[in-house]
């Protein structure tokens, strides 16, 4: 599946869609089908603040745990709670039911320095292989 | 550590796993499928209808010769000496410590035949190979050719409550009549097999033995008979979440070179009293001084992270082991677990905590296995 034109996406493949200086965040296609079945996720508190580059939730295949990592510095406006407690939406809609946290951003240039869903395409098809 | 792919083994079925759209993986040397349509899904199958495994990867020992059951009895575990033509028995390969270097089956060959073959796991064949040339040479007097024939053979799986029925549709040789733990010889789609009731899943079915160049024949029938009855191939992902609920061992995991089988839980294995055998004044000394340690299944209390091997393990603050195997459920839908920890800290409903990324788990130790099928 291509992924969507109207979202942004970092190199660990989280996306990202930008609402004024509000984005939310979420994991794309590509890393869903990678990671499997997934039975697990934790997520960080409302209010909490994040980094980009930085770890600030984890998800659980049945193989193996993996760190989401903060395309922007921010503080957590909302978490969805729904996908906590049913994380294999994670699989079914990684791209609308399942997103992850919606997040203030601190510093809105750094926005500019995400993928487009064109560069991300390429990108995840070169780490298919 | 990444693994040219140019330098991984294949089994003969990989196009056939690539066709079938399967994850390919590295895995102990060899490229092998670790999942198809999902973990979750095959685990399903396997439990209500009937999943097929492509085991090329692991190893087959043949011992021969007119000492082979004295050699057996020196080098395994197990007491073989019982063994009927067709019949095989679990057992270990053990060091000189008494810890253990690979778990295998040991089988009789079928009437007719002479001699045994025992299954290995695929990452331990040659260093098992090695190991029985070596104690060859520590023991003379014993007539015996040990020989790997893993090149030669492929190996196939069917498990499942639909195993025997799909199996039928592919063999005139009458199945049902193979105990659990036995094997016979006979055509299967056409080709000369050896087919055991054995396996790795906690659930009934059947494991054949062809040679490389004809399992593939067998595969495509069964994979034909069995879709009716929701028949799936089977990844190793699926493979491992479903041995652990059977709580059964995985070699590196919750045995090594310096776990005794008694710490293992494995003590049925061992027969202390059939003559001396490699290991065993060490595994006496444990079982007599009892084991320091012991493997216990727990599970975690409501949703949390999911324990994983080497996680460490503690109570009240104090780390008392680690983790061997963890992995989510798919048939309790929730988190389950082995652990080797200190014995004083040992028994069913009591707490323990593993520690996951720095943060402690609530968990209980419970009896296991986790899952048993019914009868």
């Amino acid at each position: 599946m291509s992924a969507p034109e109207n979202l942004k996406f970092t190199k660990t493949h989280e996306w990202v869609r930008v609402e004024d200086d509000v984005v939310t965040v979420g994991i794309a296609d590509f890393a869903q089908q990678e990671l499997g079945d997934i039975t697990y996720l934790e997520l960080p508190d409302v209010g909490s603040s994040i980094s980009a580059g930085e770890p600030f939730g984890v998800v659980e295949s049945v193989k193996a745990a993996s760190d989401i990592y903060s395309p922007l510095d921010g503080e957590v406006l909302e978490r969805n709670d729904g996908v906590v407690d049913a994380p294999e939406a994670i699989n079914a809609s990684p791209y609308d039911d399942a997103w992850l946290i919606k997040v203030r951003v601190t510093d809105p240039a750094q926005i500019e320095s995400l993928m487009d869903s064109g560069e991300y395409d390429t990108f995840a098809a070169s780490a298919a292989h | 550590m990444t693994v040219s792919v140019d330098s991984l083994k294949q089994t003969a079925l990989l196009d056939r796993h690539k066709a079938l759209g399967a994850r390919i993986v590295p895995f102990a040397g060899w490229e092998m499928p670790v999942q198809y349509e999902g973990i979750l899904a095959e685990h399903r199958a396997v439990r209500t209808a009937a999943g097929l495994f492509d085991l090329g990867h692991m190893g087959q020992v043949e011992i021969t010769g007119p000492d082979a059951l004295p050699f057996l009895q020196y080098t395994t575990t197990n007491d073989v000496a019982s063994l009927e033509p067709g019949e095989a028995k679990y057992g270990l390969l053990p060091n000189d410590a008494g810890g253990v270097v690979d778990d295998i089956i040991v089988y009789r060959a079928p009437a007719g035949n002479d001699g045994y073959m025992v299954c290995v796991n695929a990452s331990n064949t040659d260093k098992d190979v090695a190991w029985w040339q070596e104690l060859r040479g520590r023991r003379p007097d014993l007539d015996v050719a040990v020989r790997d024939v893993s090149p030669e053979l492929g190996m196939i799986a069917i498990q499942g409550p639909r195993a025997e029925a799909i199996v039928k549709r592919v063999t005139d040789v009458p199945v049902e009549e193979i105990d659990d733990f036995s094997w016979r010889a006979g055509k299967v789609a056409g080709v000369e097999a050896r087919i055991a009731r054995t396996g790795y899943t906690g659930e009934d079915g059947f494991e054949f033995y062809a040679p490389n160049d004809q399992v593939g024949l067998i595969w495509d029938a069964l994979m034909d008979a069995g879709q009716p009855d929701g028949l799936a191939p089977i990844g190793l992902g699926a493979r491992d979440t479903l041995r652990l609920e059977a709580r059964m061992p995985l070699y590196g995991q919750e045995l090594g070179d310096d776990i005794s089988p008694y710490e293992a839980g494995l003590g049925w294995a061992v027969s202390l009293t059939k003559g001396d055998f490699v290991g065993r004044e060490a595994m006496a000394k444990v079982k007599q001084d009892k084991p320091k340690r012991r493997t216990v299944g727990f599970t975690t209390v409501g949703r949390t992270a999911a324990p994983r091997t080497h996680y460490p393990v503690a109570v009240g603050g104090v780390e008392v082991g680690e983790v061997t195997s963890g992995a989510f459920s798919p048939t309790l839908q929730q988190n389950i677990g082995l652990a080797l920890i200190d014995r004083e800290f040992a028994g069913v409903d009591k707490p323990l905590q593993v520690i996951v990324r720095g943060k402690p788990v609530e968990a209980v130790q419970v009896k296991t296995p986790f899952y048993k099928r019914e009868r």
